[in-house]
């Protein structure tokens, strides 16, 4: 089975998820909060100028990272990264920056996982070894976000299936997931069903299946990432 | 400073006497932006005990507000985000302190329920999941939502880039974070300052949190 190195599948995750978001702007501003990890990377490919990144920690706007000329310590995004502001940003306290999210004004989150399962059940918040104990935003964010993305890679370090039949840590939402991304494929969560709606070129579908314990339908219409 | 006439001005000794053994103390800040430092220094310099501190998170080991843990100042701690400081969990593990997790936003509102005079509200953040265990849930239009208690404190240690004399507080960009409900949510807040000016000069458009809600200030030395 063809391997992408770590560094190209994060790529390609990012690259796929700014595509989507570039063709949703089109024709409406759209309003974008993104977790650490790949899903940072995700405002990188972006070409839209009507993304709008949130962060949750209190500002709507936010620009890319600062360079050493630029930083202010006081303006980081959720990931504790020195960032810049934007044209038109603006700042808000924790608590009007959830009322945000929860008020279902944030269009889409962008979020890493440890397990999704075929029921659309995410966990991302905790693997329960005595050593973490935090949870962030991460439940806000899955419940409050019209769209909740996944951006993973397709398997565990140890070459585990992360895409799975039930979720067996801690869940952050249940059947909060609409699309998950990897390097391999693209699935999209409609009527409590999983459904494959992509797939990289490099890999056949015996072999994607071979990766994932979820059950999925592939699509009709199932195009290459 | 000069002709500066604020009576809210204090040192950080009186500050500290305004806080008690056993008290819960909101202190506000996210990733070490909007934390009122020196205020968390004297803190852990005093002798207070036995504190209950509601914050995002608790800094790292023996820095910042990781330093209340470290010097055994702490009895619980309510929060969002423990991580960054692993001496957390291994005090919870060892049960020499208690640790409730909130979610970050119904963190953040409940801190807001409790200075705006909301005794809880109901949200889809978290049902079904580990830190639903023990809320109740109602159902409201065929969705379940879990209640979030207002979350109530003491004292409140803020930070703000700038007071003027009465106390009205402005911030600056992310470093707002939970400085404003925090301000309403604690029977007696303090607030840890870069600059006191006159009043009046600052845009009344441009006060986030108004001088009602300040107790007492002082100033950061550089």
């Amino acid at each position: 089975m063809y391997k992408f190195s770590e560094d190209e599948a994060k790529i390609r995750i990012a690259k796929y998820i700014a595509k989507e978001f570039d063709a949703l702007s089109a024709n409406h501003d759209l309003f974008v909060n993104l977790g650490v990890g790949i899903p940072t990377m995700v405002a990188d490919y972006t070409q839209s100028k009507r993304v709008f990144l949130q962060a949750e920690n209190g500002m709507l706007g936010v620009g890319p990272a600062a360079d050493e000329e630029h930083i202010d310590p006081l303006l980081i995004n959720a990931g504790r990264v020195k960032v810049t502001e934007t044209k038109g940003c603006s700042y808000m306290s924790s608590a009007d920056s959830f009322g945000m999210i929860r008020g279902g004004h944030v269009d889409a989150t962008v979020i890493g996982a440890f397990e999704v399962d075929e029921h659309g059940n995410v966990a991302n918040w905790i693997i329960p070894n005595g050593k973490m104990l935090g949870v962030g935003g991460a439940m806000d964010l899955v419940s409050g976000a019209k769209k909740v993305y996944i951006a993973m890679q397709h398997v565990s370090k140890k070459g585990k299936a992360k895409l799975i039949k039930e979720c067996t840590l801690p869940i952050t939402g249940f059947g909060a997931v609409n699309t998950v991304v990897t390097e391999y494929a693209v699935f999209k969560f409609e009527n409590g069903k999983m459904h494959l709606t992509a797939k990289a070129d490099e890999i056949t579908l015996d072999e994607l299946k071979t990766i994932t314990e979820a059950d999925y339908i592939v699509s009709d219409t199932l195009a290459s990432m | 400073m000069a002709n500066i006439d604020c009576n809210k001005l204090c040192t950080f000794d009186e500050a500290m006497n305004l806080i008690k053994d056993g008290d819960r103390i909101f202190i506000s800040g996210f990733g070490n932006a909007g934390d009122p430092k020196q205020l968390v220094n004297a803190l852990v310099e005093s002798d207070k005990k036995e504190l209950t501190i509601i914050s995002n998170d608790l800094g790292s080991p023996n820095v910042g507000l990781g330093r209340l843990l470290t010097k055994g100042k702490v009895k619980a701690l309510i929060g969002t985000y423990y991580n960054w400081n692993p001496e957390v969990a291994e005090a919870n593990n060892a049960g020499k302190i208690s640790v409730e997790l909130v979610p970050q936003g119904s963190f953040a509102e409940g801190i807001r329920a409790a200075g705006v005079g909301v005794a809880g509200f109901y949200t889809r953040t978290g049902v079904g999941t580990e830190l639903a265990k023990g809320k109740e849930s109602k159902e409201f239009n065929g969705q379940t939502y879990l209640l979030q208690e207002a979350i109530y404190g003491d004292v409140a240690l803020i930070c703000a880039e700038k007071a003027d004399e009465l106390g009205n507080l402005v911030y600056h960009k992310t470093a707002r974070n939970f400085n404003p409900v925090m301000a309403m949510a604690a029977k007696r807040v303090i607030v840890e300052v870069a600059e006191i000016v006159p009043a009046g000069e600052l845009n009344p458009e441009s006060i986030v949190t108004p001088h009602i809600y300040v107790d007492a200030i002082v100033l950061r030395s550089c």
